[in-house]
């Protein structure tokens, strides 16, 4: 019996910018429909690893792999990783002063899941209900990407993004900072109804448990100085909640000795 | 003639000139019926006029243009070391192509035509305008205007019929706007002067859909010395829109136009260039215009190419509540330096301005702005916004600003905003990581920083230039 290959597989991932390493050999592996959250305080290496399985030319990976669906994607580019499945909501989405939030969209949907699934009204279709279940207003469209949008504003859009592009592979980065109680529920309602039921699969990374009442991880994974120090269930997360990470740090090591890290994070 | 004969026309010399990808710089051979020595002399000046058959008031007054050009030194501000090789000598100042200026395409010389075809200006005409001037090398070599506006008085004439046919109301404003010895190069112009635009739309008239003017510079060491006038009557409003090609040539040409606009009491003008010159191209430009009571004039200007664009569109507001815009990009590449502003004078109470600038500097490009806003003692509540940006995509490239404001009268609002900025790589990642490669992202934030340009072009332009900023980019990065 064949086994379909994990949406995304680490391992042994050692990785760094300018010879200072960030991650120090990271396995994990998530299969399809499952979501795990990736925990950890600032400068633990939790961006990093976002923006490295996205492909951000700044870092260097000086061992290990990483596979989407069976398939080695670190020689692709951040598009090519874009076109395979992979997507990234980021922490600091960037503004595009003139890029029309409606137009970005298409020309994204396009470029990821060919011409076809950007146009007709089957895509409108899906843009009015994602829209709707993210309580956007239609004249959203209209202005430019992530210019002068508020925080929720800018995480409700990458959420928005996800939802049409409908990745094999999402990331997401702190989505659930900046957010208030109303923002964060939002939130979780296009995570789920973009991963829960498909063979999509999620990683969400944060540093607060608050996100993960309303989306829950099927595994939690504690990163400390870029090593996963500890994974577990849905209740490790409350555990941390309560008790922090200290505990958690290896021992004879200094609990403040993360600075290296936390200037990249 | 296909476009990849007209890529085998180029000399290996030529073809290497060849900056980037540029798409109009094939050239016809030369057929001239008429082509005068290169350099310039006052007989040079007199031969132009009495081929022309022009009044002697005419001649004349593009004798004293010619000697005060001729004493009026270079100016000692833009970029001196680029103006210094112009090689004055080595211009041809007057060449004529065709044999007048056709009404049907099928009579204008087949090269010719086809190359017009290649720009798409007859395609244009038909969809969307109300009349096209092709002018190639000295002279228009095809003219329309659509029957129902004639019908309406509009006049809409290349400059040299004009004044043929309307000496009056040529005598009445020529000169009116830009004195010929406003600038070294408005002389040289009034001196040398050949083709352009007249145009007189009567009180009232409304010309719905823009008239066009496209000028191409076909031969080598080319002089393009265009001079147009729009007389926009009481009431009254039209769109100009202008294009510009020239080949790719390893040696230099000249265009130095001079566009003078009046609009009359209530009327409108706006005036729309898309100037796409060939990176061989002196581009040294005076325009201006005057507007009246409640009278609006915009310059809408996009400069893509050229060597060296000198050009700063300017409105004198001289009626009470009159409003100026000047919108404009500008886009330096190898090579290039885009000297552009706007310059913006409030004689009377009540008047506007908006001055909107931005631009490009990439492959150790260069993009200047300069402006000159002035607010005179006796106006009262005048509004000023002056916003200019700036992005820089590499590191060789530069910008610079020159902005000034002489205001005398203390009830005026006065806004400066400027800005510059460079494409970040966070930017090209969060594209990139949206199926985008990284030309296509660049693209996009280029287009992106121009779009408050854009969407203020008819829709065709737009495209065109889109088009245009994606293929500077291609190849650009990485």
């Amino acid at each position: 019996m064949s086994v379909d290959p994990p949406v995304l597989e680490i391992r042994d991932l050692h990785a760094g910018i300018d010879d200072t390493p960030i991650l120090n050999g990271i396995d994990l592996k998530i299969e399809s429909g499952e979501i795990h959250a990736l925990m950890g305080r600032n400068g633990s290496g939790k961006t990093t690893a976002a923006n490295i399985i996205m492909g951000h030319p700044e870092f260097e990976v000086s061992q290990g792999s990483v596979e989407l669906n069976g398939k080695d994607i670190l020689e692709m580019k951040p598009w090519e990783r874009a076109r395979a499945g992979v997507f990234l909501s980021f922490q600091y989405p960037q503004a595009v002063p003139g890029l029309q939030v409606g137009n970005f969209l298409r020309k994204s949907v396009a470029a990821i899941n060919g011409e076809d699934a950007a146009k007709g009204p089957e895509f409108r279709r899906t843009l009015k209900s994602a829209m709707a279940e993210l309580d956007m207003p239609r004249s959203f469209l209209g202005r430019y990407v992530n210019d002068g949008f508020s925080g929720g504003e800018k995480k409700r859009f990458e959420i928005l993004q996800l939802m049409l592009i409908k990745p094999k592979l999402a990331i997401l980065d702190e989505t659930d900072s900046g957010l208030d109680i109303d923002g964060i529920k939002t939130v979780a309602k296009g995570i789920n109804s973009a991963v829960r039921g498909s063979d999509s699969a999620a990683l969400i990374i944060t540093h607060y448990s608050r996100i993960l009442e309303h989306v829950k991880p099927d595994r939690v994974h504690v990163l400390i100085k870029g090593r996963i120090v500890k994974s577990g269930g849905p209740e490790l997360a409350l555990e941390l909640e309560e008790r922090g990470y200290d505990w958690l740090i290896p021992s004879g090591e200094d609990s403040e000795s993360e600075t290296v890290a936390a200037t990249k994070d | 003639m296909t476009e990849q004969e007209a890529s085998t026309m180029m000399t290996p010399e030529e073809v290497s000139t060849v900056v980037g990808d540029y798409k109009a710089g094939w050239h016809d051979p030369e057929n001239s019926t008429i082509r005068f020595d290169n350099g310039l002399s006052e007989q040079v000046v007199r031969d132009i006029s009495a081929l022309k058959d022009e009044p002697e008031w005419m001649t004349e007054f593009r004798v004293k243009a010619y000697r005060h050009y001729e004493k009026r030194p270079m100016p000692t501000w833009g970029n001196m070391s680029l103006l210094e090789q112009i090689d004055f000598d080595n211009i041809c100042y007057f060449l004529r192509s065709g044999e007048g200026t056709e009404t049907n395409w099928d009579d204008v010389p087949e090269d010719i035509r086809n190359t017009f075809q290649k720009l798409g200006i007859p395609e244009a005409e038909q969809k969307w305008l109300s009349g096209v001037t092709a002018q190639y090398e000295s002279e228009a070599v095809y003219h329309s205007i659509r029957e129902d506006l004639v019908k309406q008085g509009v006049i809409f004439l290349d400059m040299d019929s004009g004044l043929r046919e309307y000496p009056e109301l040529v005598k009445k404003w020529f000169c009116s706007v830009i004195p010929y010895s406003d600038n070294k190069f408005s002389a040289l112009n009034t001196a040398v002067w050949s083709g352009g635009s007249f145009i007189y739309v009567p009180k009232g008239v409304h010309v719905e859909m823009p008239v066009q003017a496209y000028f191409r510079i076909n031969a080598k060491n080319m002089g393009q010395f265009e001079r147009t006038l729009i007389i926009a009557d009481e009431g009254s409003s039209i769109h100009y829109v202008e294009g510009c090609t020239a080949p790719t040539y390893s040696s230099d040409s000249l265009h130095s136009a001079v566009v003078e606009l009046i609009a009359l009491p209530g009327a409108y003008i706006r005036y729309s260039t898309v100037q796409n010159w060939s990176a061989n191209v002196y581009n040294l430009v005076t325009k201006r215009g005057i507007a009246h009571e409640n009278a609006t004039i915009e310059w809408v200007d996009g400069n893509l190419g050229s060597k060296l664009t000198m050009k700063y569109p300017s409105v004198i507001l001289k009626g009470e509540g009159a409003h100026a815009e000047v919108i404009s990009v500008a886009y330096s590449g190898k090579g290039q330096h885009q000297d552009t502003g706007a310059k913006i004078h409030h004689l009377a109470s009540n008047t506007t301005s908006k001055i909107l600038s931005k631009s490009i500097s990439k492959d150790g490009g260069r993009g200047s702005y300069r402006g000159l806003v002035t607010v005179s003692a006796k106006a009262e509540n005048c509004k000023v916004n002056v916003v200019c940006d700036a992005l820089i995509l590499d590191e060789e490239s530069r910008s610079d600003t020159y902005p000034t404001m002489e205001v005398a009268n203390s009830t005026a609002r006065c806004e400066h905003e400027a800005s510059v900025s460079k494409v970040s790589d966070e930017q090209l990642f969060y594209l990139m990581s949206r199926g985008h490669a990284e030309n296509e992202a660049l693209a996009m934030i280029v287009n992106g920083f121009f779009e408050p340009f854009t969407r203020e072009l008819p829709m065709e332009y737009a495209v065109e230039l889109n088009h245009l900023m994606a293929l500077e980019m291609e190849g650009s990065i990485g």
